[in-house]
């Protein structure tokens, strides 16, 4: 399977005139069980694809929301380790595409040699390493290609059209679009300018595009859909969300209610 | 340039450039400014003019025999020791020579605000400094326990007019201060230049760091064959990130001379509150730079701690984790306790007060002595970069003397 499920899925998603929803939670935040127990929640409201956080002591590249949730992950045994048994539990109970996304300390400290068969093990379809640039990483994107795991390209609106084609080279899956200039979890990036690029580098690279960052908003997912976009990632809101709810029942209602009404307006 | 390895911006198996895409192309402009800016006569010009006439270059070369009479009195193993007075440039510190450099550059690209990040506040005092003579405005990002332990230098940076941000996450030190900056960085790429304050961080940081200090190295070597003939036995600095060292170092890597980089053992090694960076750390990736770092099995950066806040980072600049890997450098530690007993020592010998970071490269200077006079068989002739002075220490240090 592996990248092969992501193809499928955003066939299905095409084949409904909708984009991809993909759901982001950092694992580990507030507990693994919770993370376990909201991953399934997000999935049966209406996620096409999972996006499973390994929390890392300094991520630079996130905002408040996200850093927050890394920090209290970490406290509670979050680790790239254990996104994997995360990774394998859903995937024993579920068919959609999961994609482990993670800085490139905790891939180091676990083994790039180690690393390709575990994420077999798990059922994990992709990485998507967010300080791995396209220049850097050589071995491990060979030895992902070796067993069909797709290495997720970041393109962002700093990205020249000059550079984009060396950053998207041999990408499988699909691209993420990062739809501001700035950290995660931005609540004013530009949607409409991010969708008309996404469009463009998926009709130039002939991969969906998915757009992430500063989607907290039905209403946003629903221009964004209009737009026509391959994909959509809400990560912050989801996080942001979980992270304000007391207990895990309430945590469980409110990403319910959150990702159907995402869902819902992507229709 | 001088990179061991092949690959450019790399040291060996150590550097390379890991951040986010959206800060790829501002890395590649600044890549491209070495070769068409930086290494250029106008630029050259005119930051060696700033390096003259603002900062007082060249600093002198100081032969600190009262001190090489206390550390070793039979001066059986300590022939000579110079000390390259860095504590004497403009703001005290070596950090002035890149800020100076980096903002100058940052103009010439058409930047518009400077950001940095800073430990024990030298750096951030510096980029506040050039920004301001350059006319630019400065946020500079410090983690909250250094705001609290170098109170000096908060203050010298606000008359500068720079805003000062307090890093308020993870262990609120220097690493945290450069997170923030990455962050701002990241938001604010297209009109912001961060001013990176060490040899470290992400291709073209430490490459370029250590052309803009190797002023220091240049001016000591010379100044050695002119005051002392010969060159010295042994170079001596300390090490956080690593910038003061590796400017020392350059100068001297094509010669035989032994280098010896000293870095902050904090409480103990052995207690794991320490910044040895090269001595315990493990391969790893932190702020764009493959380097040693302290980490745990799982990835997770650990706390560094040293009484230094300049020397309190879990990083260290790639190259000089290339030097340790070849040999060509050595790297020793010194504890806290050494580092404030150094101190003292120096200011009763010599008039001088030191930085606490640079304490520690004072700290290791008696063993440092004794071995290579041991290997040399005849009493050794060392330099040392005196990086800083310590007035912004004071407090620490009349603290932890009572
Ligand atoms: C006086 C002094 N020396 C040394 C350092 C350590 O930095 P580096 O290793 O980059 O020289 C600092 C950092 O703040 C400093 O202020």
């Amino acid at each position: 399977m592996t990248v092969a499920r992501i193809d499928a899925t955003f066939a299905a998603c095409r084949a409904e005139g909708r984009p991809a929803l993909i759901a982001y939670l950092t694992t580990g935040d507030p507990s693994l069980e919770d993370s376990l127990a909201c991953a399934r929640a997000l999935l049966a409201a209406g996620a096409d694809m999972l996006e499973l956080g390994v929390p890392f002591s300094d991520p630079s590249a996130d905002g408040p929301v996200i850093a927050a949730a890394s920090a209290r992950a970490i406290r509670a045994g979050g680790s790239l380790t254990a996104a994997l048994g995360l990774a394998k539990r859903l995937r024993s109970e579920s068919n959609a595409p999961l994609v482990l996304f993670t800085y490139l300390n905790p891939v180091l400290a676990f083994g790039q040699e180690r690393l390709p068969q575990a994420l077999l093990d798990a059922g994990v379809d992709a990485l998507l390493v967010v300080d791995l640039p396209a220049e850097e990483g050589a071995e491990l994107r060979a030895a992902l290609a070796a067993v069909e795991v797709a290495v997720i390209p970041l393109v962002a609106p700093t990205t020249s059209e000059a550079r984009e084609p060396s950053v998207v080279l041999g990408a499988r899956g699909f691209i993420y679009y990062v739809s501001a200039t700035g950290v995660t979890g931005l609540g004013d990036a530009p949607l409409g300018a991010a969708a008309e690029r996404a469009r463009a580098i998926a009709a130039r690279a002939k991969l969906p595009v998915v757009v992430g960052f500063g989607v907290d908003t039905p209403d946003k997912a629903r221009a964004l859909a209009a737009a026509r976009v391959d994909g959509v990632v809400v990560g912050s809101a989801i996080v942001g969300t979980i992270a304000a709810a007391p207990d895990l029942a309430s945590r469980i209602a409110a990403v319910r209610s959150l990702v159907a009404s995402l869902a819902s307006a992507m229709k | 340039m001088s990179e061991l390895g092949e690959r450019p911006g790399y040291f060996g198996e150590f550097g390379g450039r890991f951040v986010a895409e959206t800060l790829m192309p501002a890395l590649i402009e600044l890549t491209d400014a070495l070769d068409t800016i930086v290494n250029v006569e106008p630029f050259q010009r005119e930051w060696r003019e700033l390096l003259r006439h603002y900062v007082g270059r060249p600093t002198p070369l100081w032969r600190a025999e009262r001190l090489a009479d206390a550390l070793d009195p039979a001066r059986r193993h300590l022939g000579e020791l110079w000390l390259k007075r860095e504590d004497l440039c403009h703001t005290g510190a070596h950090k002035i020579n890149n800020a100076l450099g980096q903002v100058l550059l940052a103009k010439k690209l058409g930047k518009t605000r400077i950001i940095a990040e800073t430990g024990a506040g030298q750096h951030g005092v510096a980029t506040a400094t050039a920004a301001a003579v350059m006319g630019l405005p400065c946020e500079v990002y410090m983690g909250e326990v250094d705001i609290a332990r170098q109170a000096p230098n908060v203050s010298r940076m606000k008359m500068l007019g720079a805003t000062v941000t307090p890093a308020l996450s993870g262990s609120r030190t220097l690493k945290d201060a450069m997170n923030e900056a990455l962050r701002d960085w990241v938001t604010n790429v297209r009109t912001t230049h961060y001013c990176v304050g060490s040899a470290a961080g992400p291709h073209p940081y430490p490459t370029l760091v250590a052309e803009l200090q190797r002023v220091i190295g240049d001016e000591a070597r010379a100044q050695w064959l002119e005051s002392a003939g010969g060159l010295p036995d042994a170079v001596v600095a300390c090490v956080g990130g690593g910038s003061n060292a590796i400017g020392m170092f350059r100068a001297f890597i094509p010669d035989d001379v032994a280098l010896f980089g000293v870095e902050a053992a904090g409480e103990g090694v052995e207690t794991g509150r320490h910044a040895a960076t090269l001595t315990e750390g493990r391969v790893g990736v932190l702020h764009g730079a493959r380097t040693l770092v302290l980490s745990d099995d799982d990835g997770q950066i650990l706390e560094a701690h040293s009484v230094s806040a300049g020397l309190d980072y879990p990083g260290v600049g790639p190259e000089h984790a290339a030097l340790m890997r070849s040999g060509r450098a050595r790297y020793l530690t010194a504890s806290d306790d050494e580092a404030l007993a150094a101190a003292h020592q120096v200011a009763r010998t010599e008039g001088i007060l030191v930085a606490l970071e640079t304490a520690h490269a004072f700290a290791r200077l008696a063993d440092i002595a004794r071995e290579e006079s041991r290997r040399l068989a005849r009493p050794a002739r060392i330099a040392l970069c005196l990086s800083g002075r310590g007035d912004k220490d004071l407090s620490t240090i009349e603290e932890r003397s009572k």
